[in-house]
């Protein structure tokens, strides 16, 4: 399927062209389009096959009264955008009138420079034979591991446009592939287990094939030497995946269009207030050269940047939208989508240490450290057992206790507790920042915290 | 065909949505959305290759279907052999009859307006409610299924969800509260929502747990409600007894049909077409006429919920289980209203025959692994001494696998009842109905601290 990519220009004069028609003066739009083919195996054959061809738009108009209604649709014709800016209009009749969203002041700044170069696809009869060689090796890394029952190759193409009435016009391209590779293991007369792995990149031929192969049979056959363990409190250390994902969950502490909701931990005053351990760092970075899914600009169109929200414990910026910045008198920080109610997210977290701070406990180390500790893999139904608005959370976990330096796998076991207490409880963050597919991170050890096993 | 293929299927579809959000005293969001999409299917032997688009000019449809057909390394150019391909059926269509749905649901206004008294009554019924929200969303498809085995078949689905939740805050206690109502093929369902049993059900939950502490987790015994305590089954079994999963090997149930998987106080069934329940389907996204699937009775696997695919590779009859969120994603076989069967205790003597354990009254969302460990969160709990409900607590997450607990199932209750969500696995989002009576767990691990 061959990619004609967005006319960026004649999408913007048919827009013009329909809204001055209706009378409408004051609009914006946010459009994508993608490509992508995936492939699956199972044990040796082809599974699987998929590709597919996406594209949407989200157009935004302000009406006589300077109401903002919306309407997305994926029919890119003239047809369908002449549609998508009357349902706009017809929605503006309900716009909230206590928060109307506007232009970015910065959707016509300069945009920073990605050094991220479009990749060239490979055919998806190469993705096929290329998975078929994965899947073999790691079926044949331990004779526990039988099957691989979920896996995926897949590569694809995007591109993103947000223009405006006033002249805004930002366009990007980006290629991404990914390998995720999940085996499960099982011995006669036990439980069956599972480990995985996930790599991200620009292009296919660029995955770490056999990163994401080795590292999905050490945490398979890791996890094959398993026992219950007993129900208290425990010395826990996060792998980077595990407290990315953690931190993440509870994003809304740090969004700005959350605490004016009334939905989060934090408030206006929560600025300049320690949040975390005087030792502990947080910043959002988009543009970090690891992401490979960067993207320049935001949903408004503003350029994406680092920020600095935690600095040595203390919380010092949100992440905002333009209507959020307006309200706490800020500049946006380039997190926002596109809506009615323009959402607010984090991008790409780095979790690093404040230089010159020493931790409690910066003996420990996950590879060496002596005294027992349970070290956390990776946390499940994050979309369940976390209580972001109450900072409570109680997740399944994959992890091993680990004593003298013995790793034994847990057995269905549970992690809880609260938030707050977790950054303030944070007894040592290792030195070595590990690059994950979802952000920086070290291994992050908190003492103290509530497991749940079956013994 | 022409090209080799064994089949080729091709499903269009067209949607229609609307979300409405209300906060407080206003609405803070109106998002309508509409689409139409293909999505285009080809097998051969035990594979297939898909493809889905939103170009539906026919030179679009041409380019997807060659993608597909070079997926499996076939190619329809060529024109190989003639093969296959005798036409298609006579149009079943189920849509005939929900033309006018679409048109006979609320409008903006009233929609607006509902979703207003909703949050006005959780004020009047509410304390120390920081945030009040009522949400609303409607979601039309009219769906086109052809396949080469000669199926033709047009569906209009129309599925409406209404829901409020609250978070209350009292200095350090904070409590969110949620509570969503939907049904399938009801253009009326938002007119006849009871606002006020709604609004006090969520205010009251609210006002229990606010205060409430934290579980002390272990293994106990637990009770859990009717209606959406069905998520334990189908988290714990549901979703194993779907070919997907005897597909992966993933299910330890594979070759169970006839075997003793459960108590035999557990029958269970998932049905295709309840009258009104959010999981509700004339026909599923293959085309095929959804029928009513027991997959255990008295503790005794049945049966397996099965799509076009599942049946190729694993055998299992198709159930009218293939579902898909929309034309992006290739059919899967699928949960409908799946729920356990109505037992003979009434529900004071499940509670009176634990001594000490946890009573789960409302349900949060929970998730299945590739091992068949699953767990779920319990938004409203007490705890059971002696017999009795006694104080509220919160932070539950129970955790099992399904091997092991549907055995200790022991007693069902005489009270059935359903409730809508929504299953997110291979082909998408889709709509559910879980659902069952209150039922006791002899025992299962209770995450807490």
């Amino acid at each position: 399927m061959t990619h004609t990519p967005l006319n960026v220009k004649e999408l913007r004069d048919q827009l013009h062209t329909l809204a001055t028609r209706d009378g409408i003066r004051r609009w914006d739009l946010g459009a994508s389009r993608g490509m992508n083919a995936s492939v699956q195996v199972d044990r040796g054959e082809a599974k699987q096959m998929k590709a597919a061809q996406r594209s949407s738009i989200t157009v935004r108009v302000w009406n006589e009264q300077g109401l903002v209604g919306i309407t997305s649709t994926s029919d890119l014709s003239p047809g369908g955008l002449e549609k998508a800016l009357h349902g706009a209009y017809q929605a503006s009749s309900f716009g909230n009138t206590e928060d109307i969203p506007g232009f970015s002041p910065l959707a016509t700044a300069p945009i920073p420079e990605l050094d991220r170069p479009l990749k060239p696809s490979q055919s998806i009869q190469k993705l096929l034979s290329t998975l078929k060689e994965v899947e073999e090796e790691l079926l044949s890394k331990h004779p526990a591991i039988e099957t691989v029952p979920y896996n995926g190759l897949t590569e694809g193409n995007s591109e993103r446009i947000y223009l405006n009435s006033e002249g805004a016009l930002r366009h990007m391209q980006r290629t991404q592939a990914s390998l995720y590779l999940y085996a499960r293991a099982e011995e006669s007369g036990r439980k069956p287990r599972s480990g995985g792995a996930v790599r991200v990149a620009l292009g296919s031929s660029d995955l770490d094939l056999a990163g994401c192969i080795k590292e999905a049979a050490e945490r398979t056959i890791s996890h094959l030497n398993y026992k219950p363990i007993d129900t208290g409190r425990y010395l826990v250390c996060f792998t980077p995946e595990a407290f990315l994902d953690l931190i993440g969950a509870f994003n809304s502490m740090l969004n700005a269009r959350s605490i004016l909701d009334g939905v989060s931990l934090s408030s206006k005053e929560s600025l300049g207030q320690q949040l975390a351990v005087p030792f502990f760092n947080l910043h959002d970075n988009g543009l970090h050269p690891d992401h490979v899914g960067a993207a320049a600009f935001d949903g408004e169109g503003t350029p994406t940047k680092r920020l600095c929200l935690i600095g040595n414990g203390t919380l010092e910026n949100l992440l905002h939208s333009e209507a959020t910045a307006r309200q706490f008198g800020v500049s946006p920080t380039g997190h926002a989508g596109l809506g009615a109610k323009v959402s607010v997210g984090p991008d790409w977290f780095e979790v690093t240490s404040s230089q010159g701070l020493i931790s409690p406990a910066a003996h420990l180390d996950h590879r060496s450290t002596q005294e027992p500790f349970v070290l956390i893999e990776s946390l499940s139904a994050l979309h369940a057992g976390v209580k972001a608005s109450q900072g409570a959370f109680s997740l399944p976990f994959d992890g091993w206790l680990v004593k003298d330096g013995e790793r034994i796998s847990v057995e269905a076991a549970t992690i809880a507790g609260d938030i707050r207490e977790v950054l303030k409880e944070i007894v040592h963050l290792e030195p070595h920042e590990v690059v994950t597919h979802q952000g920086v991170s070290p291994h992050v050890w908190v003492d103290g915290l509530a497991i749940t096993g079956e013994a | 065909m022409r090209a080799g293929a064994d089949l080729v299927e091709v499903f269009l579809e067209r949607t229609d949505h609307l979300g409405v959000l209300a906060e407080q005293e206003r609405i803070t969001s109106v998002s309508p959305s509409f689409g139409m999409g293909a999505g285009i299917r080809v097998f051969l032997g035990h594979r297939d290759g898909f493809v889905s688009t939103n170009d539906l000019s026919e030179s679009g449809l041409v380019q997807a279907l060659d993608q597909a057909l070079a997926m499996l390394e076939l190619e329809h150019k060529g024109l190989q052999r003639e093969g296959g391909f005798q036409g298609l059926h006579q149009l079943k269509d189920f849509g005939a009859k929900k033309d006018t749905w679409l048109a006979q649901s609320p409008e903006l206004a009233e929609i607006t307006q509902r979703l207003l008294e909703g949050t006005a009554r959780l004020d009047q019924l509410g304390q120390h409610l920081d945030v009040r929200r009522g949400s609303f969303s409607r979601d039309w498809q009219e769906v086109l299924v052809a396949a080469s085995d000669g199926t033709y078949a047009r569906d209009i689905r129309l599925h409406q969800s209404s829901g409020l939740s609250v978070l209350a805050a009292d200095g350090e206690h904070r409590a969110s509260i949620a509570r969503r109502f939907g049904s399938s093929d009801r253009p009326d369902d938002l007119r006849e929502w009871d606002v006020d049993a709604a609004a006090n059900e969520v205010c009251s939950s609210a006002a229990t747990m606010l205060h409430a502490d934290y579980v002390d987790g272990g293994q106990m015994p637990v009770v859990l409600a009717n209606r959406f305590g069905g998520v334990i089954f189908h988290e714990a079994c549901g979703h194993l007894l779907e070919t997907t999963q005897v597909e992966r090997g993933t299910t330890p149930f594979a070759d169970q049909v006839g075997k003793t998987i459960a108590n035999p106080a557990v029958t269970a069934i998932d049905e295709g077409l309840s009258t009104g329940a959010f999981g509700s389907l004339s026909m599923d996204d293959e085309g095929m006429e959804s029928q009513k699937t027991v997959l255990i009775e008295n503790g005794v696997l049945k049966g397996f919920l099965s799509d076009r695919a599942g049946e190729l590779r694993t055998g299992h009859p198709r159930t009218g289980s293939g579902r898909r969120q929309n034309h992006g994603f290739a059919a899967a076989s699928r949960m409908r209203n799946t729920y356990i069967a109505a037992g003979p205790h009434s529900t004071d003597e499940l509670i009176q025959s634990v001594d000490c354990g946890l009573y789960c009254k409302s349900m949060g969302g929970g998730s299945v692994g590739p091992t068949g460990q699953f767990n779920f969160s319990v938004e409203e709990g007490y705890i059971i001494e002696n017999g009795q409900l006694g104080r509220p607590v919160k932070g539950a997450t129970l955790i099992g696998e399904a091997k092991e607990v549907m055995p200790r199932i022991s007693m069902c209750a005489n009270d059935l009842d359903l409730a809508a969500g929504y299953c997110g696995s291979v082909s998408g989002n889709i709509s559910v109905t879980v659902g069952q009576p209150h039922i006791k767990v002899d025992s299962i691990t209770v995450g807490g601290r």
